[in-house]
């Protein structure tokens, strides 16, 4: 029933539906196991944690090659948002919360959660335009200083 | 296999999880919370009461669940039952562990 791993830190570098969900599920999963775990969003990852984007994240219908579609129908306009929407009904079946309250049960379970200053900085973000339950706006160094235990592992999505 | 909890012998399986829930009461519960190295308050045993009727109704339980019981949030649930909240609590109800991965 015990693990040796002790704590997992994600960072979250793109902002696709499939991508998001890998991240919330393991993070979530972790805490679920008593192993703790922490999220650092940067780059288009961000766009997980904006208020206003949140709900608005896609699956990537072009250039996925498991989507099974030819790349040029994959970029007509409404394919894309199509496949969102069957995706997001198909995970509300198995009770997968969407983005917004997902992020709400990672910070109640105790998941920490990060936003990377390089990128918060570079795409003109403030604070107020990324949700409440953040934890901080960290660079990479203090992220690495957050794997501060013995068994940690570090997990590039 | 069998185990010896609160002087009964009870089935369990390899992981210590009841494996016929008809054998279980509160001194059970109270016992394997100990082992646990938890101490069974009245609120422990309200989320104890709510994850008994999910599973009569044989409704799958969820972090997800926890946060929409009206019994409890995810915070206290996290701080009564550390370091694995679903799997300890269903262990002390003497259920089969959730097979949910959210």
């Amino acid at each position: 029933m015990s693990t040796k791993v002790k704590k997992m830190l994600f960072i979250l570098s793109k902002a696709t539906i499939e991508n998001a969900y890998a991240a919330f599920v393991m993070a979530n999963g972790a805490r679920m196991e008593g192993i703790e775990s922490e999220i650092f969003f940067t780059f288009f990852g961000l766009e997980a944690i904006q208020k206003k984007k949140l709900d608005h994240l896609h699956v990537a219908t072009v250039g996925n090659p498991a989507m099974h579609m030819p790349t040029m129908l994959g970029g007509l306009p409404g394919v894309e948002a199509l496949a969102t929407k069957m995706m997001k009904k198909e995970m509300e079946k198995l009770d997968m919360p969407p983005i917004g309250e997902f992020l709400e049960i990672l910070s109640d379970s105790g998941c920490k959660l990060w936003a990377c200053k390089l990128a918060v900085d570079m795409f003109h973000l403030e604070r107020k335009d990324l949700i409440d339950e953040l934890d901080g706006i960290l660079t990479i160094g203090d992220f690495y200083s957050r794997a501060d235990v013995e068994n940690c592992q570090l997990l590039f999505i | 296999m069998k185990k010896l909890i609160a002087n009964r012998e009870i089935e369990v399986n390899e992981e210590g999880y009841l494996t016929n829930f008809s054998q279980w009461d509160k001194n059970i519960g109270e016992e394997l919370a100990k082992e646990q190295s938890i101490d069974m308050t009245d609120r422990h045993w309200e989320a104890i009461d709510f994850i008994h009727e999910k599973f009569k109704k044989e409704e799958p339980l969820s972090i997800r669940g926890i946060k929409k019981s009206g019994v409890l949030d995810i915070k206290e649930f996290y701080s009564l039952f550390p370091g694995g909240p679903l799997k300890k609590a269903t262990l002390i109800a003497g259920i089969p562990k959730p097979k949910s991965c959210i």
